[in-house]
């Protein structure tokens, strides 16, 4: 996998201090997982998603480098205010710097601050040592919150430049794992407004046992200055943003693939 | 001193203790009061009666701004305890009565503070003083503001025409005193009285100008008393006995206060920590049936009205400082007691909900003492009636109850002091930007180019040196704080000679412990303009006079607001800094001295009479908010901007520090009709 070999290069510098990119911190994260967390942006993203609003976390290997000791520095200081939280890596796409990750939620696990996996599922893959370091990870991961960007294998591609089995496939296997998963999913319209898709997200999805949360987000427009000032055109223009009311229908449409499936069984 | 009469009737029901033989409200409700751990669901909605007559109010409001800001104004009556007859809403359906004057919305005429602004205040509203009562204000009456304008000196005056000091109470009422308002309801009149007398006879005889001054103001209030029992026989109603139900108490309270709003017109008139005393009042008569949930959330909500349609007469000029008309009626709701019990009660709740019941409203400023200990459901209420409403004030009880124990409230926004046993001299702000500014051209004024301050070296070169600059600020601020404090001296001298606060102080103790309240304006700004100086290059702009009015910043910076210590130990140096130059002074009636960071409103004015400041901020730009982050400059997030503030050392700024928070609902958290949390697989399936 060609990120892979990315992630490799990302390590170790000055000396044996690990070094991780980081886009940048919110001290004040209240939708990036349980109660207020300390929210982690990781540079470097392999997905393209038309509707991203980050574009600005794509490029890897830029950003600011931090060490895991700086980062719980600065959370360490406002520790108080995330009793009920913790710490939730973001990105851009966390797991492209795994090695890192591990050694933060490492760290992070050992102190009994709760961590959060905010993650595509991309990067996944069957190769042993890969899975080596993912066990690892998810040894010390409290929760995992994974985006699923579409359930159709050819539109998923279209949307993000991706194919989405691996990242299916990283679900069933979080999920093996009995780790608490919050499922995320973006309605887009012309996109994922779809009944159809929608309905199979919900079967997909009840074939899973540890789903805590569906999150359905309705899409946005906000990310565009970004492009703007990026000087990136932006691929979905004259797509309005959806409607709230648009998007709690769409959550019982894909509840109601989950029911249905579930009770065939 | 024990009242002779140790029980009355009145208080069949309650557990006694010491406060039945000697004034000891913490005592009564320490006793008698039932902390409540429930949740809101037992609070009822308005009745008939409160909608009508919300729906006066809001009536009169609109007709109240049409007219251009004042539906009606006293020209020729002075405002006193006894000066107007009663005056309502729709007498047959108000359960709390009380009005400033003889009617709503009339705006009383308090000359004593000075008779210029009383003037002035009418003529900007299209009034006019009686010329009569301008007479004798002006030939036979001395008044506050003129007694401080014969003592200053002409440093003080240009300090104040400068605006590097600003908005000193001289020319009206220093507020910032909450009268023990709990103190009418619980012993009625004739007890304080009996209590006061004692207070006299018990003096000192021998006659210091301390003892004379003393004794003068004890006689002043057992007089303001008497009065006060005068006002309420207007309306009917007999308080020289102590409430017999939760009707009388809220009644007997808001006559305490509707007698300091009628004989002052502070810059904050606050209402104390009265929810949960009222409570008590509550409890017992449900459990009597003397009355129904309904009746008290009436007597509530009615009595809330009241404190929102108190009104003062106002100059514009004082409205830009405040930004808009405040009346600073805050009320201090929950904390935890010393014993470890929280002080939630139903009553809480109920106070609470009346920004349900008569939609929202900036005054009474309801203000939260948050502990983390407060109970998890009446913390979800309050987080609930932020959301809806935007009107709740948060304060750190685990922090002042340390200072206070558990029977402070707040005056104003934040200045916190044990009810009846605590006030406060009011002191306004010195503009530390601006103190920064003279520093760096010895003392010139960078807008007008006089020689405010005093002539020390100013600056030279065209880059400012951070040892440099700070060394002379040292010295800038030393003269400040000494102005500063002598200007208040004077004003506290005179406000007690010719503007006593009478009803006010015969509900405290004899003996009561007085805070010297100063404050700071430009924390923020001064903080990022050193943090510039030391970490990044920053040239000096020199105008044709060769003094300093702009500056150019080479570089980035550490900004405050970002939980970098680099920045934020700079703010919490400004502030101990100052605050021991205060304590050097010598203050009035042994005032404590302490200050505050909380500009919550007046930012902009002191923004406008302040020139550039070398942390890139332009000449006329407003300062940020008490001890924000100067706008835009917190880039890291909510939690790392308060982390800054935290920072902030409370013990050398006692008199509070205030952080203005906007959120919009969306960043609290998920929208719980797109986000479905615990789900439950095995539920689903069910359906």
């Amino acid at each position: 996998m060609i990120f892979l070999n990315r992630c490799d290069k990302i390590r170790k510098k000055d000396g044996d201090i690990m070094k991780g990119y980081i886009h940048s911190t919110e001290s004040c994260g209240t939708v990036d997982g349980p109660g207020i967390r300390f929210v982690v942006f990781f540079q470097g993203c392999p997905m393209r998603c038309l509707y991203c609003h980050n574009p600005d976390t794509w490029t890897p290997q830029t950003g600011e480098q931090m060490s895991v000791d700086e980062i719980l520095k600065m959370y360490d200081s406002k520790a108080e205010f995330y009793k009920k939280g913790g710490i939730t890596c973001t990105g851009g796409e966390p797991l492209l710097q795994i090695d890192f990750l591990i050694e933060l939620f490492e760290k992070c696990h050992e102190r009994n601050i709760h961590t959060c996996l905010d993650t595509s599922g991309i990067t996944f893959n069957e190769n042993p040592d890969y899975l080596k370091k993912l066990d690892r990870l998810l040894d010390v991961t409290n929760l995992v919150m994974l985006d699923i960007k579409h359930i159709d294998p050819e539109e998923h591609k279209k949307l993000t430049s991706q194919p989405n089995e691996m990242i299916l496939k990283f679900a069933k296997y979080v999920d093996d794992k009995g780790i608490d998963m919050w499922i995320r999913h973006v309605v887009v319209p012309t996109i994922t407004q779809n009944d159809q898709y929608l309905y199979q997200l919900g079967e997909f999805l009840a074939t899973l046992q540890h789903i805590k949360a569906l999150d359905v987000l309705p899409y946005h427009t906000m990310g565009i200055p970004k492009y703007e000032n990026l000087g990136i055109d932006y691929p979905l223009k004259g797509i309005k943003p959806l409607d709230k009311k648009d998007a709690i229908a769409a959550r019982e449409v894909i509840f109601k693939g989950m029911k249905n499936a579930l009770s065939r069984h | 001193m024990t009242f002779k009469e140790k029980w009355n009737d009145a208080w069949d029901g309650f557990q006694a203790g010491k406060w039945n033989k000697e004034v000891n409200l913490r005592d009564f409700i320490q006793l008698n009061y039932t902390p409540y751990d429930g949740d809101d669901s037992f609070l009822v909605g308005p009745t008939q009666n409160t909608k009508d007559l919300w729906a006066q109010v809001m009536d009169l409001t609109k007709k109240e701004r049409e007219a251009g800001g004042v539906l009606d104004m006293d020209t020729k009556v002075v405002s006193t305890l006894t000066s107007h007859d009663a005056g309502y809403l729709d007498r047959s359906k108000e359960k709390i009565v009380g009005v400033q004057t003889d009617k709503p919305f009339k705006r009383s005429l308090q000359p004593f503070g000075g008779i210029r602004i009383a003037e002035q205040a009418c003529e900007t509203n299209g009034y006019k003083v009686d010329p009569e009562i301008s007479y004798i204000f002006r030939e036979y009456r001395k008044t506050h503001n003129q007694g401080v304008f014969d003592v200053y000196t002409p440093e003080i005056r240009a300090c104040r025409t400068a605006h590097i000091i600003t908005g000193l109470p001289d020319g009206y009422g220093r507020g910032r005193i909450i009268g023990d308002y709990r103190r009418v309801a619980l012993y009625g009149i004739d007890k304080l009285i009996e209590d006061k007398k004692n207070q006299l006879a018990t003096s000192q005889t021998r006659m210091t100008s301390k003892v004379i001054q003393l004794r003068e103001e004890l006689s002043e209030q057992i007089r303001a008393l008497g009065e006060l029992k005068e006002m309420a026989a207007k309306y009917g109603i007999d308080i020289s006995k102590p409430a017999t139900n939760c009707q009388e108490a809220i009644q007997w309270l808001y006559f305490g206060y509707l007698g300091a709003v009628k004989e002052q017109n502070g810059a904050a008139m606050s209402l104390g920590r009265t929810s949960t005393f009222i409570d008590i009042y509550v409890e017992r008569d449900l459990k009597n049936g003397v009355f129904t949930e309904e009746q008290v959330q009436e007597f509530i909500d009615h009595f809330i009205m009241k404190l929102r349609i108190v009104k003062f007469a106002r100059t514009p000029d004082y409205n830009a400082i405040f930004a808009g008309d405040p009346t600073w009626v805050t009320e201090s709701i929950g904390g935890v007691g010393v014993d470890g019990r929280h002080m939630v009660t139903k009553t809480s709740f109920r106070y609470l909900h009346t920004l349900s019941n008569l939609g929202t409203a900036p005054e009474p400023n309801m203000t939260v003492l948050w502990s983390t200990r407060l109970p998890a459901n009446f913390k979800a209420f309050c987080a609930k009636t932020s959301i809806e409403t935007s009107s709740v004030q948060y304060e750190n009880d685990d922090l002042m109850r340390v200072t206070h124990g558990d029977d402070y409230a707040i005056a104003c926004c934040v200045s916190s002091m044990r009810v009846g046993k605590e006030m406060q001299f009011f002191g306004a702000r010195a503009n530390l930007a601006k103190c920064l500014l003279y520093a760096i051209n010895g003392g010139v004024d960078e807008k007008s180019k006089k020689q405010v301050g005093p002539k020390y070296r100013p600056v030279e070169g065209d880059y400012l040196d951070y040892d440099d600059v700070v060394s002379k600020y040292v010295d800038m601020m030393s003269w400040l704080a000494k102005v500063y404090v002598n200007a208040l001296n004077i004003i506290h001298y005179m406000h007690d000679k010719y503007a006593y606060e009478r009803i006010q102080m015969a509900l405290h103790d004899r003996e009561v412990k007085r805070y010297f309240a100063t404050g700071i304006a430009g924390l923020s700004v001064v903080t990022d303009s050193l943090s510039a100086i030391k970490y990044a290059k920053v040239k000096c702009i020199r105008d044709e006079d060769g003094v300093v009015v702009d500056y150019e910043v080479e570089g980035d910076f550490p900004k405050y607001g970002n939980d970098d210590d680099r920045a934020d130990e700079i703010a919490a140096w400004l502030v101990e800094t100052f605050m021991d130059m205060v304590r050097q002074h010598h203050t009035y009636r042994e005032g404590v001295p302490t200050t505050s960071i909380l500009t919550i409103t007046s930012n902009v004015v002191y923004g406008k009479a302040t020139g550039s400041t070398p942390d890139g901020r332009k000449g006329g730009q407003p300062f940020a908010p008490g001890a924000n982050p100067m706008h835009g400059r917190d880039s890291h997030g909510a939690i790392s901007s308060l982390a800054s503030v935290a920072k902030l050392p409370f013990k050398d700024a006692q008199d509070g520090i205030s952080n203005t928070f906007t959120v919009v609902p969306g960043a609290l958290g998920k929208d719980d009709e797109v986000f479905s949390g615990d789900l439950d697989i095995e539920s689903i399936k069910g359906e």
